[in-house]
């Protein structure tokens, strides 16, 4: 079976590097998928959960806050600004973070940096959606 | 004999001093160790993000945007980064060496922007404008916190005021080598385009929208590196200076008890000599 080597590294430190069956990404265009062959992409990456089926077939998924993507035949290579596996995610965190934001973006205080706390939103929504999928399968 | 007292004491106090030496050398080996592992995990994505902006530098426009084109340098800028404390045996007075190096050869007017005290206290003293002056970096400072920095001077170069912004900060090596160096941060550094493969890439969004979401960020990257890399060469500069001072110590001790011990001897032959010389004396007398 063909494999791609996907590697997630922050500035903080690498968070994953493991073979993979197929990769599922938050595009600047959309979510797009990758499977073992794929011609050589760079893509923005936008807030959001990555996918990925390990060799064994199991899926497992990480949150992250944005960042780049570049995938060739047989690897992908995301620099992320941050990622979290879906263990190391904060639950309850990411929801008082999420109702913030949320409430930032209703109630619009003046002075409000509208594309931060749409960010902000973004986040936590990538985070929780992480964190659910892993419980939910 | 109050000679001998004198060394006593003068070993006593050199003893506390290499007790200390000795904790702050502790003390900095810790701190580097954890410095050292923050500079280690920040390589790859520094790495994989130049070599992405290498790829992307083919891009038909990119010499053109901003961040990346060079222009006619009015003033050249100058970011130090030194320690905010001494007791790190040459790393500050070689970065400051450095930075006084590159200020004389420059022709063109130059701006400062200090990071750390001491090159601050240094150059304030001196004829050259300080744009900026940014003190008490934590040894666990964020990458939000060299984000900032980083915005603040590509701020001040798209607005003009600087034209030019070089990083002079000590690169970390290993735990016993570091060195001074300047290195240009902006205009951002892309290879030449013929120099550049056309390796049939997707863009998506397309290769100028990629590189200004990417170039920002690699200025940032490359800010927090130095930054990492200055503090593990700080806490390894003070590692070693004190280790140095610790062993200063230990000498000294050494051939302060050895005086010490030459003066005691002395005093007894002394003494001995004096009763001997009394008995003597006594004997013919009786």
């Amino acid at each position: 079976m063909r494999t791609i080597r996907l590697a997630v590294v922050t500035p903080q430190r690498n968070v994953l590097s493991e073979e993979v069956v197929s990769v599922t990404a938050p595009g600047a265009e959309g979510y797009l998928g990758i499977l073992p062959g794929h011609a050589p992409l760079l893509t923005t990456l936008k807030p959001g959960v990555v996918y990925y089926r390990k060799i064994g077939g199991e899926r497992d998924c990480l949150a992250v806050s944005g960042g780049f993507m570049e995938a060739g035949p047989d690897k992908v290579i995301i620099l992320a600004d941050t990622a979290e596996t879906a263990a190391e995610i904060d639950v309850e965190r990411a929801r008082r973070s999420r109702d913030r934001a949320a409430k930032r973006l209703r109630e619009r205080p003046p002075g409000l940096d509208v594309a931060r706390a749409e960010l902000a939103l973004a986040r936590n929504l990538a985070r929780l959606k992480a964190a659910r999928s892993r419980s939910g399968s | 004999m109050s000679g001998i007292r004198d060394i006593k004491r003068r070993i006593r106090a050199v003893t506390n001093i290499q007790h200390v030496t000795k904790a702050m050398q502790m003390v900095a080996a810790a701190k580097m160790r954890r410095a050292q592992d923050r500079v280690l995990a920040a390589r790859p994505y520094a790495l994989k993000l130049a070599e992405v902006a290498g790829r992307l530098a083919g891009a038909a426009n990119a010499r053109e945007l901003p961040l990346v084109a060079p222009r006619e340098v009015k003033t050249a800028g100058y970011v130090l980064i030194t320690g905010d404390r001494g007791l790190s045996g040459a790393y500050n007075s070689s970065l400051i060496q450095l930075a006084e190096t590159c200020l004389s050869q420059e022709e063109r007017p130059v701006a400062l922007v200090t990071i750390g005290r001491k090159g601050y206290r240094y150059f304030r003293q001196r004829p050259v404008k300080i744009l900026k002056n940014i003190v008490d970096i934590k040894d666990d400072f964020d990458i939000s916190q060299a984000g900032e920095l980083a915005r603040q001077l590509m701020e001040l170069f798209l607005q003009g005021q600087l034209d030019e912004v070089n990083l002079i900060y000590a690169r970390f090596y290993s735990a016993l080598h570091y060195t001074p160096r300047v290195e240009r941060l902006l205009p951002l550094e892309t290879p030449p385009p013929e120099e550049v493969v056309d390796t049939g890439y997707i863009f998506e969004p397309e290769p100028t929208g990629i590189l200004t979401a990417l170039l920002p960020r690699y200025c940032e990257i490359k800010v927090y590196q130095a930054l990492l890399d200055a503090k593990a060469s700080e806490h390894s500069a003070s590692m070693i200076a004190m280790d140095a001072a610790t062993k200063n110590a230990g000498e000294m001790i050494e051939r302060l008890t050895l005086t010490f011990n030459k003066a005691r001897q002395s005093a007894i032959t002394t003494e001995i000599l004096e009763v001997a010389t009394g008995a003597e004396a006594l004997k013919d007398w009786q």
